[in-house]
C-alpha cells in the first residue's frame, strides 16, 4: 500500500479515540446531573470537581486527536 | 477553492532576525503575544487606577477577576496556596485572554502553539518541584509513596512517578488540542459556506446553514476557551497543594 494512503487510514483509525472521550464526557455530566438532582444543596459545591472531570476526560480523547494530526502533518 | 483549515496556525516572520545560526524573529506569534500580556495588565492596572468604594464596571470586572482566582486557590490549596496567587493570576489572565484574542476572527491563536504551553506547562512543573523541595527537603520523594502494603507500592511507586512526569505533557496537550480543534472545526465549516456560496443556485442558499452552524460553535468555543483556562489554573492549583502538602491534607 502506498505510504500516503496509510497514512490517511491511520489517522482516521487515530481518530476512534474521540470515541471515548464523547463517552466519558457524556458519564461526566450524565452523571454530575443525577447527583445534583437527588442532592441540589450539594451540586453548587461540585462544579469544580465537574469541570476537572470533564477536562481530564476530554484531554484523553484529545491525545488521539493530536496523534492523527502527526501522522497527516509529518 | 478549498482552503487549507491548518493555514491559519501557520507563524509568518514580521521582522526577521537570525542570531548566531538560530531564528529569533519577531513573528506573528510574538507580536499577538505582546498584545495579549499588553492588553491584560493596561486593563488591570486601568481599572484599579480610579479605586472607588462603589465599583464601576470595569473595576469590578477586575476585581471579579481577582476574587474568582484567589477562591479557586483557598479551596483548592488552603491558605498557605495563596503566596502563589500571583503566579496562577498571571497564568490564569495570559492563558484566558491568549484563548479570547485568537478569537477575534483573522487573528492567531497564541495557545495553538504547543511550543507556547508546553512552556507555561513546564513552568508550573518546575514551580512545582522548586516548591516542593524547598519545604519538604528531600522528603518531598515521599509524593510517589502512597499509603499501601509494601507489595504493592513494587507496582504504585512507578504509576506515581510516570503519572508525574507526564503531566507537563497532559496538561499542555490539554490546552493546544482543544485550541487546535476548535480552531480547525471552525476553519472547515467556514470552507463549506464558501464551497456551496461559490456553487451557484439553491445550492448558495443552502449556505446559510453552515453559516449558522458557525456561529454556534464561535459560542461553544468561547466556553471551551473559558474553561481551558479555568482548568489550567485549577490543576496548576492542584499540583501546587500536591507539592505544598504530599498526601497528608486534601
Amino acid at each position: 500500500m502506498e505510504v500516503a494512503a496509510a497514512k490517511m487510514i491511520g489517522a482516521g483509525l487515530a481518530c476512534i479515540a474521540l470515541v471515548g472521550a464523547g463517552i466519558g464526557i457524556g458519564n461526566v455530566f450524565g452523571s454530575y446531573l443525577s447527583g445534583a438532582l437527588r442532592n441540589p444543596g450539594a451540586a453548587a459545591s461540585q462544579t469544580t470537581n465537574l469541570l476537572l472531570g470533564f477536562a481530564l476526560c476530554e484531554a484523553t480523547g484529545l491525545f488521539g486527536l493530536v496523534i492523527a494530526l502527526i501522522i497527516l502533518f509529518t | 477553492m478549498a482552503m487549507n483549515p491548518m493555514e491559519q496556525f501557520a507563524i509568518k516572520p514580521i521582522v526577521p532576525l537570525h542570531i548566531g545560526g538560530y531564528d529569533v524573529s519577531f513573528t506573528n506569534q510574538s507580536l499577538l503575544m505582546v498584545i495579549v500580556a499588553v492588553a491584560a495588565s493596561a486593563f488591570l492596572t486601568l481599572a484599579m487606577s480610579k479605586r472607588s468604594l462603589v465599583p464601576s464596571r470595569s473595576q469590578s470586572m477586575a476585581e471579579m477577576s481577582y476574587e474568582f482566582v484567589a477562591n479557586m486557590i483557598q479551596t483548592s490549596t488552603g491558605e498557605d496556596g495563596l503566596r502563589f496567587f500571583p503566579f496562577v493570576f498571571t497564568l490564569f489572565i495570559f492563558v484566558l485572554c491568549s484563548n479570547f484574542f485568537g478569537m477575534i476572527p483573522g487573528s492567531f491563536t497564541v495557545t495553538s502553539q504547543i511550543a507556547v504551553t508546553f512552556a507555561l506547562a513546564s513552568l508550573v512543573i518546575l514551580t512545582v518541584i522548586v516548591t516542593g523541595f524547598a519545604k519538604h527537603g528531600i522528603g518531598f520523594l515521599k509524593l510517589f509513596v502512597p499509603h499501601a502494603p509494601l507489595p504493592l507500592l513494587f507496582l504504585l511507586v512507578p504509576i506515581e512517578v510516570i503519572s508525574f512526569l507526564t503531566r507537563p505533557i497532559s496538561l499542555s496537550v490539554r490546552l493546544f488540542a482543544n485550541m487546535l480543534a476548535g480552531h480547525t472545526m471552525l476553519a472547515v465549516f467556514a470552507g463549506f459556506v464558501v464551497l456551496l456560496g461559490s456553487a451557484g443556485g439553491v445550492l448558495s442558499v443552502l449556505s446559510i446553514a453552515p453559516m449558522a452552524l458557525i456561529v454556534a460553535i464561535m459560542l461553544l468555543e468561547l466556553l471551551v476557551a473559558f474553561l481551558q483556562a479555568y482548568v489550567f489554573a485549577i490543576l496548576t492549583c492542584i499540583y501546587l497543594n500536591e507539592a505544598l502538602h504530599l498526601h497528608d491534607h486534601h
